[in-house]
């Protein structure tokens, strides 16, 4: 799918030029990717090296399970029906605080467990449960509490002070996933009706 | 000082403290969790210079630019950066191409700008959403995903609408 979009992309960019006279632009703009591409990958893992490293302390000391563990209520709130002991939740509450962390190479093994696990638990046939949808809105919404790639891009750009948009991340990060797991549910009732 | 600058330090500080009382060995612990994302990065490499080159194209074609300017009278009507429409098109359907979209919009208009920080906070709120929804649910017999596109969808749609609004209201 990214590639049909690349090449329809590369192909508008080149029709673009020849009929706006900006061949030139576009040929050194070629030449040049490849040297940004790396420059910006630099930047990003010098970032994502901090933060991984920082982070495999929290999770070898037991902060992750200990924030698993603060989760687990809250989540229950969002996942109902079920069981008191059941696995499923267990696997959601640590794939949020992976994502909380920012942890996005643990989260996402973590996640496709809970959902094999709440497909397990749930056997919902060829239809998603409620619960699955909610899990993969979840992780499709960004519940990272420091958006540290975010902030690697603004320093690197010349920043006064790169976290400064924090609070209004979280805000719109907050607000975003409220809207879509309501979304899940009306639509849910919606769904329930057609039936 | 703000708030927001005191939050990463003292987190650090933090887990530091906590991992030396858990006697974690600190070197080895953060070496290993560093090395794991520097591989990351490694592996994103490829697919960010193909979109670097896409973006870079068609930002230099002027394409960006004319598609920028005949969305400029509805996108300032929603008081929404116009600079920051390519971005929010592009992010739920790649990542890659919406970092170097935002490495983009943070060049030509300052981080912090408005359009910069609405585009950082666009970024840092919202996620690949078709990649996730299709990842999640390859790994299960699920074939219908019913709702769930069309929920996450919303969710960045408020995201999209919501990060102009909260901008603009703590930066006056």
């Amino acid at each position: 799918m990214i590639g049909y979009l690349l090449s329809f992309i590369i192909l508008a960019a080149v029709v673009c030029s020849v009929f706006g006279g900006t061949a030139q632009q576009v040929s050194a703009a070629v030449i040049s990717s490849g040297a940004d591409a790396v420059s910006l990958t630099l930047t990003l893992a010098g970032a994502m090296a901090v933060w991984g490293g920082v982070m495999r302390i929290a999770e070898k000391s037991g902060l992750t399970k200990n924030l698993t563990k603060v989760l687990k209520p809250i989540l229950r709130f969002v996942f109902r029906g079920l069981d008191r002991d059941s696995r499923a939740l267990g696997a959601i509450a640590m794939n949020v605080s992976a994502n909380l962390l920012g942890l996005g190479n643990a989260a996402t093994p973590l996640g496709i467990e809970a959902m094999k696990q709440l497909e397990r638990e749930e056997k919902p046939g060829e239809r998603a449960s409620l619960n699955m949808i909610k899990l993969a809105v979840i992780n499709a919404c960004s519940v990272e509490l420091i958006p540290t790639t975010v902030a690697a891009l603004r320093a690197r750009a010349g920043s006064a002070s790169p976290l400064d948009i924090l609070p209004c991340v979280i805000i719109v990060s907050v607000c975003s996933l409220a809207a879509a797991l309501t979304a899940a549910e009306l639509l849910e009732i919606g769904d329930k009706h057609g039936h | 000082m703000d708030i927001s600058s005191i939050v990463m330090p003292v987190l650090i500080l933090g887990i530091f403290a906590w991992g030396l009382y858990k006697k974690v060995d600190i070197l080895d612990t953060f070496c290993e969790g560093a090395r794991d994302n520097l591989k990351t990065a490694v592996e994103l490499l490829p697919t960010l210079t193909l979109l670097m080159l896409g973006v870079g194209m068609l930002r230099a074609s002027g394409a960006l630019d004319a598609l920028t300017s005949l969305a400029a009278p509805l996108m300032q009507k929603l008081g929404f950066p116009e600079e920051c429409l390519p971005l929010a098109l592009l992010r739920p359907v790649s990542g890659s191409g919406a970092l170097s979209i935002l490495e983009n919009v943070l060049n030509e208009n300052g981080p912090d700008s408005f359009a910069g920080r609405v585009a950082s906070v666009l970024m840092g709120s919202t996620e690949t959403t078709f990649y996730t929804v299709a990842v999640y649910f390859a790994a299960t017999r699920v074939k219908k995903s019913r709702q769930a596109l069309p929920a996450a969808l919303a969710g960045d749609l408020t995201a999209f609408a919501l990060s102009a609004l909260a901008v603009r209201l703590i930066f006056k």
